[in-house]
């Protein structure tokens, strides 16, 4: 079956002969219709608890068999969410999830509310929205059976799609369907949700929906997707950031066998729209990317040219060594703590520019006509994708159909849709016929949206007493204009901010043309490296260890505003974890270690959640290898799905290792990027994957958080101070490299 | 140039460049979309089938080359009892996350075990060390690698 019946209009059609009662509440609405057949279909529009005019809609629709469909609206990127939201959704419907079959939904914001997929924000986000659509269905179904029986429906339960009367008398949701068509809808702020102790979906281990279907190969992902008389593309664009189009030999290409078109195409020269390029397409993909080898471009890069790592480096080092050009937070009084100081630790470090390196390559499938565009995309964030589109084409939004496929790995490359509106762009070229680009792997590699490199010099002051009193940190960041890039902001609430020590962190810009942008756990993945790795010196040289000094510094208060639509940072909970660490760690015992082996700590606090991790590492053959990770994390009072929730912390534990251990490094010489694929920029291997990775929840009373991205940031440092126990070495810049050891 | 294969038991006939990576042929001519493009430099494993039984990247296969062997993809690997049972601990693990290499893991997985019934682990990473993982699953497919070895 091809990709487009499996994804076009996912929740049916109602068809004719169905009842609509749309019934209007405060903040939202549900129509609940029935369907042709006795089937029921919920629409549920429910505005967002947590941001104020934004909408979130799930589709439930009951069979006449009592067959639940659920449409998960979130892009499955492997982060779980097809899974969970609809486990939310069953949960309060009260449902067997054995009865459950779910959809993925289009994409459309007006209908689903928020359906990106990044910042770990799905599960905070959907926490309360997504039950209330569940509880809200059921009530509807609830007081049909009340009323078809004669009785109050306080007096009924449900269980497992029934509704539940006295007398043993019992009816099943599909037998109801038709009469809660016509009930009125509960106001969704007040719909009854259930006593968390009596969940019997929340907090089960459920495995992937989609888990069969990739074991059996079938098509799911952006890749897949077949339409008929479909040509395959490739898109040629300027090896140095910024460079545009002079002239191409495309005629010379247009004559190559099976070469359909040769498009070029005009961009904007923004890489998040669309920059200067040509488009080859063809029947065979495989054919396309041959007839690369023909195609001459002649760009106008000579400015573009100038940006390397080398002179980015040199020019980072001068501004490392004056003074900020802003001060992104002064508390207390610094220069009084380090003139007072019994003792002050200085240090810089240093991480590099990384890529997403997506397994499955960027791609998208696109076709225009008639001045609308329908798009199968594996995309994060399909939204900003229609409005990139949109204003790339000329075209109104509402013209765009997004179609959200399966995606071979996100990890915040797909939250840019560079792709998409390069797709939509070559397929305007071609009217009628649908396009399916696909990146090269080395295309995917040198177009990215890179991690920003960073540069930190850090001056820490020690009383007589060992205890920290003053921090400085002066970072260099990517940007210009007073601007970080995408995600090389520096932040004021940068640990242990707030908590007593005296602060200064201070940020300075140098300017670069690599597009940057959003990788997992972005702001936290580098800098949480930086500063738990410059605090492992400060507490070693007041005499403690780092979970005692973080202890310490976490006694200074009980929490910590962090801003709107932020909850506060929770001193307790973090307290929590690193408690939970050391004890799973023994972490006690670390001095009966054999020489050359360590175990180093790191605590981290982000995406709303709380990780200390403890990394086991051993020298073997002059590298550190990774006997065992502990890692202790609190994302609320909930663990949704807990396989998922494990897999989430094995996966982000060992993509840390990854970026530390086996040389991940972006770098660039005459504006391109020189890494291209796999062996240049390398991914951890199972050989890389360490024998032991113990992970425990702490639960805590707060509502549940997101588990993609908070495990990670911790990792790196744990396993820098794991190298300095080890060998008595410190990591002051990333990636580790084996003449570090030498 | 008309070019015969057999794959997963069937009898195929194509027209395609003799240099055409069987991948390709596999994606673009035959409509076995499981086989995955990651690469195409034999660095990712994604793209992992099986030539008379034993592990081969297909990106690095002209089809010209595959002749009378016969091509076994994710699609057809559970035809065999040690297929399904590698398939069945991978579905119980819960191996994915993304699941865009699993398809590979798999056939390696399959080609693994074929050779070496009851690896132990370090047979297990020698054996899958060719396949990369961007989410990390490793944990779970030597697990799953255990389970259908036992």
């Amino acid at each position: 079956m091809p990709l487009r019946d499996l994804y076009a209009h996912p929740c049916g059609d109602p068809g004719g002969g169905g009842v609509s009662a749309p019934v209007l509440s405060r903040r939202g609405f549900i129509a609940a219709t029935a369907l042709a057949g006795g089937g029921l279909m919920f629409d549920l529009r429910i505005a967002s608890a947590q941001a104020a005019g934004g909408v979130l809609n799930a589709f439930v629709r009951i069979a006449p068999d009592n067959r639940v469909t659920i449409g998960a609206k979130n892009a499955e990127v492997g982060q779980g969410a097809k899974t969970m939201l609809p486990m939310l959704i069953a949960e309060e419907l009260d449902i067997d999830w054995a009865q459950v079959t779910i959809e993925q939904t289009h994409a459309d914001a007006a209908i689903f509310g928020p359906q990106s997929a990044g910042g770990s924000r799905t599960t905070p986000r959907e926490w309360l929205p997504s039950r209330r659509a569940g509880a809200a269905a059921r009530a509807m179904l609830v007081a049909a059976a009340a009323k078809r029986w004669g009785v109050e429906p306080a007096t009924l339960t449900t269980r497992s799609g029934r509704v539940l009367g006295p007398g043993g008398r019992s009816l099943t949701y599909a037998a109801l369907a038709a009469d809660a068509a016509a009930m009125p809808a509960p106001e969704l702020e007040k719909v009854a949700l259930k006593d968390s102790a009596t969940f019997r979906i929340i907090g089960q281990s459920i495995r992937g929906v989609d888990t069969p279907a990739i074991v059996a190969g079938k098509p799911l992902y952006g890749i897949d997707v077949s339409l008929p008389d479909m040509l395959h593309a490739v898109f040629v664009t300027c090896p140095a950031f910024g460079g545009t189009m002079k002239s191409a030999n495309l005629d010379a290409v247009r004559a190559l066998p099976g070469v359909a078109h040769v498009v070029p195409i005009k961009g904007d020269g923004a890489p998040e729209s669309l920059v200067d390029g040509v488009a080859i397409l063809s029947k065979s993909w495989w054919t396309a990317n041959k007839a690369r080898d023909a195609l001459e471009i002649e760009w106008d890069d000579a400015a573009a040219r100038a940006f390397s790592s080398e002179t980015l480096a040199e020019g980072a080092k001068a501004k490392l060594a004056g003074k900020g050009e802003a001060e992104v937070l002064r508390s207390g009084d610094p220069d009084a703590a380090f003139a007072a100081a019994a003792k002050t630790v200085e240090a810089q470090y240093h991480y590099p520019f990384l890529a997403h390196a997506t397994l499955e390559p960027q791609n998208c499938t696109a076709r225009f006509a008639d001045g609308k565009v329908e798009i199968w995309a594996p995309t994060q964030n399909p939204e900003a994708g229609r409005t990139a589109v949109a204003k790339a084409l000329g075209i109104e939004p509402a013209a765009i159909r997004i179609n959200l496929t399966r995606i071979g790995g996100g990890f915040g490359r797909r939250l840019m849709n560079d792709y998409m509106v390069q797709a939509a762009a070559i397929a305007k070229a071609v009217p009628g016929t649908p396009v399916k680009l696909i990146y090269t792997r080395e295309d995917d590699t040198r177009r990215d949206f890179y991690r920003p490199a960073g540069w930190h010099r850090f001056r820490a002051a020690i009383d007589g007493q060992g205890r920290l009193t003053a921090l400085h940190d002066h970072f260099v960041t990517p940007g210009t204009g007073g601007k970080a890039v995408r995600a090389g902001d520096a932040s004021a609430s940068e640990f242990p901010a707030g908590l007593g020590p005296a602060i200064l962190y201070e940020q300075s810009l140098i300017p670069t043309n690599m597009p940057t942008g959003w990788l997992r756990a972005p702001g936290s993945n580098g800098v949480a490296y930086a500063f738990q790795g410059f605090l492992d010196e400060v507490a070693l040289a007041g005499g403690r260890d780092l979970p005692t000094l973080m202890l310490e510094l976490l006694d200074g208060a009980t929490e910590l505003a962090r801003g709107p639509n932020q909850p506060p940072f929770k001193t307790a909970r973090a307290r929590g974890v690193i408690e939970k660490a050391v004890a799973m760690s023994s972490w006690a015992d670390r001095a009966r270690l054999p020489k050359g082996e360590g175990k180093g700590f790191a605590f981290y606090y982000s995406h709303m959640g709380y990780f200390a991790e403890v990394v086991h590492v051993a020298m073997a053959e002059g590298m550190p290898v990774v006997r065992a990770v502990w890692a202790a994390g609190d994302v609320g009072s909930h663990i949704i799905n807990p396989l998922n929730a494990v897999h989430q912390v094995q996966g982000s534990i060992i993509d840390g290792l990854g970026q530390a251990l086996v040389g991940q490094a972006i770098t660039q010489v005459d504006g391109a990027v020189e890494q291209a694929s796999f062996d240049t920029h390398p991914l951890p291997r199972i050989t890389d994957a360490p024998p032991r990775i113990e992970v425990a929840f702490v639960t805590s009373e707060d509502p549940p958080t997101g588990m993609g991205e908070p495990a990670l940031p911790p990792l790196i440092p744990a396993l820098a101070n794991a190298i300095f126990a080890a060998t008595g070495r410190r990591v002051r810049s990333l990636p580790i490299r084996p003449e570090m050891f030498a | 140039m008309a070019i015969s294969l057999q794959v997963n038991g069937r009898a195929h006939r194509v027209e395609a460049d003799p240099d055409k990576p069987l991948l390709w042929v596999l994606r673009e001519e035959l409509g076995l979309l499981g086989t995955k493009f990651g690469c195409g430099a034999g660095l990712c494993g994604a793209c992992t089938v099986h030539l008379d039984g034993v592990a081969a990247r297909s990106c690095q296969t002209p089809v010209g080359e595959v002749g009378r062997a016969a091509v076994t993809t994710i699609e057809g690997v559970a035809a065999t009892a040690l297929g399904q049972r590698v398939g069945a601990a991978w579905i119980d693990a819960d191996v994915p996350q993304c699941g865009y290499c699993q398809a590979g893991q798999i056939m390696s997985a399959v080609a693994l075990l074929r050779e070496t019934p009851k690896p132990d682990d370090a047979a297990i990473d020698a054996g899958m060390a060719g396949n990369l993982c961007r989410c990390a699953t490793y944990t779970r497919i030597r697990a799953a690698i255990r389970a259908a070895a036992a």
